[in-house]
């Protein structure tokens, strides 16, 4: 798709999303928008690392964790929330660097293994070393209001796709690709695959943090290491791939359609939504590897005059089409 | 002091040997199919509910149930196989591992939840007539249901090597796992050899669910756990190395046993881990495994 009405597009939906803010007086609808947004972000920080340089991550939530466990434990002390925010995020950036090395040192499959293991280890020394629940104090519950949590959820996402849109464009990202494609002819090239995959792992690590921090201040009460958990890692697999893994789009794309669909399946049988969503993600992992990103752009390309189809047919690397 | 660390050795060894006895399936799947079935530990959670049912609505005692299960989950497995996996092994070897990846991890998804939904979320235990029982050496308390647990996973391991080195099935296992298209152009029939590793994979992966069930817990959510034991075991032993597993699974079993009478149990797993990420830093190749494998 060319530019121009993508721009229209996301412009229209930012509109949308800031007037919802202001105006909805309704908490279901700002809850779910800012869970989307959340996990939209989430996705997109994995993406960077996942769809750009290719290296599957299982240990994305440490990241998610340490943002939100750093920016819920300043706040509450009474820093300033932007402060909480990017310590937690220079924090992350760090912690990130210093993982990074050893795990970037593993391939394909034993770097999904490794930071598996990393996460689930994280998660476990974090609900050891933070067992208490964590709650807001009594006033500010009284005081409970939507919009700041949701600006700031909004505003998480904003900064996570427009690095993911710089990144895409830049040559960093195009190093990043070429890793994805063929790590040797990569390095033949002379694209430094080690650095490339590090640049990814600290971004996609600090913006998770990011994430991190919007759930942290958007949360009521939760226990520290739930913001651990592998869960955050497989919905933001789950939402990545069913969205179009390696587009700007496709996280967002699923992040809606994941939490919009969790919201209308009934709800008296929870299990049932996460066996339709595990057979999605099986069915396009299998039959369409472009996500519903590619399938709905098929879709569109097919009911236009074919003269203009050709324009959707730029190849990208991830055998899959960019919207934007 | 003492008698605490004899515990934990022979509590390590016990619980070793299962964990030996999930990453021999793990292990087959990978070196012959070359996927990686991250849903191997629900496998395992199916099978340990396939023998707590069994016992508690027909009495049938979990050591005679067993090889029904094994055989019932041998028949998921192929079901499995044919209705996913097999897809998977017509692509070629990277792609195979990461959507071999994928589609497991939905699997997990799918079977945890369906768990909840039909055995709920209660963690089971079989408790038999003998599950009390235990015999005592010197100071050391031997549960009887965890020694008979070791004795099933040896045996199974000791049955698949005589099954790889002694039978011409065996023989047509091995080649595939080596080079798969050299494999089929001597005459294997690689597709059938794919359907057995991966049917027999599951199989002992329900039978480490049984012992489970008898011994320890289950749980729908105990599958990721134990799929990373076996995940630790694999490496540990050296992915390709299907002789040093039990060893590697009885090695890792005493380090978390020992690790949680120095620092608490709370870090049992941590420890696992870490010793794990230091291990696959160093000797990525595991401690049986070839250089170059």
């Amino acid at each position: 798709m060319r530019r121009g009405p993508s721009a229209i597009v996301a412009a229209v939906v930012l509109a949308l999303l800031v007037a919802v803010g202001l105006v909805s007086g309704s908490q279901h609808i700002l809850t779910l928008t800012i869970q989307t947004m959340v996990l939209a972000a989430l996705a997109s920080s994995w993406n960077i690392l996942g769809g750009f340089a290719g290296q599957i991550s299982l240990g994305h939530a440490a990241f998610f964790g340490l943002g939100a466990l750093v920016t819920r434990e300043l706040w509450l002390g009474g820093t300033g929330l932007g402060v909480a925010i990017l310590a937690a995020v220079a924090i992350t950036a760090v912690a990130a660097g210093i993982v990074g090395v050893p795990m970037l040192r593993f391939r394909d499959i034993y770097f999904a293994i490794g930071t598996l293991a990393l996460g689930v280890a994280v998660f476990i020394t974090a609900g050891n070393l933070w067992p208490g629940i964590t709650s807001l104090p009594a006033e500010d519950l009284r005081n409970y209001d939507f919009t700041g949590p949701y600006f700031v959820a909004l505003s998480v996402l904003l900064t996570t796709v427009a690095i993911s849109l710089w990144l895409k464009h830049s040559k960093v990202g195009l190093g990043m690709m070429t890793v994805r494609d063929d790590e040797e002819a990569a390095g033949a090239t002379g694209v430094d695959a080690f650095a490339h995959k590090m640049i990814a792992f600290v971004i996609s690590a600090s913006l998770a943090a990011l994430a991190g921090s919007a759930f942290a201040y958007f949360s009521v009460s939760y226990y520290p290491n739930f913001a651990f958990s592998v869960l955050w890692t497989f919905e933001a697999i789950l939402v990545v791939f069913i969205g179009g893994i390696g587009t700007i789009v496709g996280p967002l794309f699923g992040a809606v359609f994941f939490i919009v669909g969790r919201d209308l399946l009934p709800t008296d049988i929870d299990e049932f939504q996460v066996v339709l969503f595990g057979l999605l993600f099986i069915v396009v992992v299998l039959l369409m590897p472009g996500g519903l990103t590619e399938a709905a752009e098929r879709l569109v390309a097919r009911t236009r005059r074919p003269d203009r189809e050709t324009t959707a047919e730029e190849p990208t690397a991830t055998k899959g089409k960019e919207l934007i | 002091m003492t008698q605490l660390i004899l515990q934990s050795v022979v509590s390590g060894i016990l619980v070793g040997g299962i964990y030996g006895l999930v990453a021999l399936g793990l292990a087959l799947a990978f070196g012959v199919l070359k996927v990686l079935n991250v849903a191997h530990g629900e496998l395992l959670m199916l099978g340990g509910y396939a023998s707590f049912f069994a016992f508690t609505y027909w009495g049938i005692d979990p050591f005679v149930s067993m090889p029904l299960v094994f055989v019932a989950m041998f028949g998921f497995g192929v079901l499995l196989y044919l209705v996913l996996f097999r897809f998977v092994t017509r692509t070629e070897i990277h792609t195979r591992i990461k959507n071999s990846l994928l589609i497991s991890f939905g699997l997990v998804l799918v079977l945890q939840a369906l768990a909840v939904r039909f055995f709920t979320a209660d963690e089971r235990t079989i408790s038999t007539s003998y599950s009390l029982e235990a015999f005592t050496i010197g100071p050391v308390r031997v549960p009887v249901v965890r020694l008979a647990g070791l004795v099933v996973a040896v045996v199974a391991a000791l049955a698949l090597e005589w099954l790889l080195s002694r039978t011409r099935f065996g023989r047509a296992l091995r080649a595939t796992s080596e080079d798969w298209t050299r494999a089929a152009l001597t005459g294997v029939d690689v597709r059938r050899v794919y359907l057995i590793a991966f049917a027999l994979s599951a199989a002992l992966a329900a039978i480490a669910g049984s012992l489970v069930s008898l011994g320890y817990s289950i749980s729908p959510s105990i599958g990721l756990g134990w799929t990373l034991k076996a995940l630790i075991v694999v490496v540990l032993a050296g992915l390709g190395s299907m002789r040093g597993i039990i060893v590697a699974g009885i090695f890792l079993g005493l380090v978390e046993s020992l690790a949680s009478v120095w620092l608490g149990g709370q870090y049992r797993e941590v420890v696992a881990l870490v010793l794990f990420l230091v291990i696959l830093s160093f000797r990525p190749q595991g401690f049986f495994g070839r250089a170059h494998a």
